[in-house]
């Protein structure tokens, strides 16, 4: 089997195009509003940037980039972000989930929007977690990751 | 028993494609779903989210309105199925990390 973390194009084009496919990810999760995109999308790309690399150089290498333990807990906290903000709004005197309690503006329906953005955050970073997780996962214990 | 299952995959794509006959036209108006009012005469869902979407959230894609906003508890349920899938992925194929004097 040939070892692409040996190809030295096969590096250095992951290492370009990675922190590209990211910023595209970001784009994606923080104009959800406005096109087509959201958290879900977002972060399968962000997830898709990190395997890039994790790919092309090898899982040893990329433990500096992302550790393996990180994915679950980050997914853990992406899911925390979604139900503190519910948790929030009800602890202010609204309903689960209901953002006009947050007070984070003004007027409501730019609440509102916020509010729909934290939770974009939450699930673009826990759909990037797990997926990672669930790959590092899949390849413990072998010697050619 | 091969030719069983193949006879009953086709059996099911022959009942699947012979029901999707019956859906209305994609964007017909005339549609029950598409209608201004349900049957009771309240305003259905679809034509309340694209009148009030932007004035309620102030974000002009509908969907993200839709999916976040009006149908949050149900996002809220497919990052928890997420979170699971990966939980599960996380218990079964972890190794136990055994000391190296042992091995």
């Amino acid at each position: 089997m040939i070892r692409n973390k040996d190809n030295p194009i096969v590096v250095l084009v992951s290492r370009i195009v990675s922190p590209f496919i990211m910023l595209f990810a970001l784009y994606i999760i923080f104009h959800g509003h406005y096109s087509p995109g959201g958290g879900f999308q977002g972060g399968t790309m962000l997830a898709a940037s990190l395997l890039l690399v994790r790919l092309a150089m090898g899982s040893e290498i990329a433990q500096l980039q992302f550790k393996s333990g990180w994915g679950t807990i980050l997914g853990s906290v992406g899911v925390l972000i979604y139900f503190g903000t519910g948790l929030a709004a009800m602890l202010l005197g609204g309903t689960f989930l209901n953002y006009d309690f947050l007070s984070l503006s003004e007027i409501t329906s730019h609440t509102r929007s916020m509010g729909i953005l934290l939770v974009e955050i939450g699930v673009g970073l826990a759909v990037m977690g797990i997926l990672v997780a669930i790959y590092d996962d899949l390849l413990e214990g072998d010697p050619d990751g | 028993m091969k030719i069983a299952n193949y006879v009953i995959l086709i059996a099911f794509l022959v009942l699947m494609i012979y029901a999707s006959l019956g859906f209305p036209n994609r964007g017909d108006a005339n549609a029950r779903m598409n209608r201004e009012t349900s049957l009771t005469g309240s305003t259905n869902a679809p034509s309340y989210y694209i009148h009030n979407a932007n004035r309620d959230a102030h974000t002009p894609n509908m969907v993200t309105v839709i999916l976040a906003d009006y149908r949050g508890y149900d996002t809220l349920g497919e990052e928890t199925v997420i979170l699971t899938a990966g939980l599960i992925c996380f218990l079964l194929l972890r190794k136990k990390r055994i000391p190296n004097d042992q091995k």
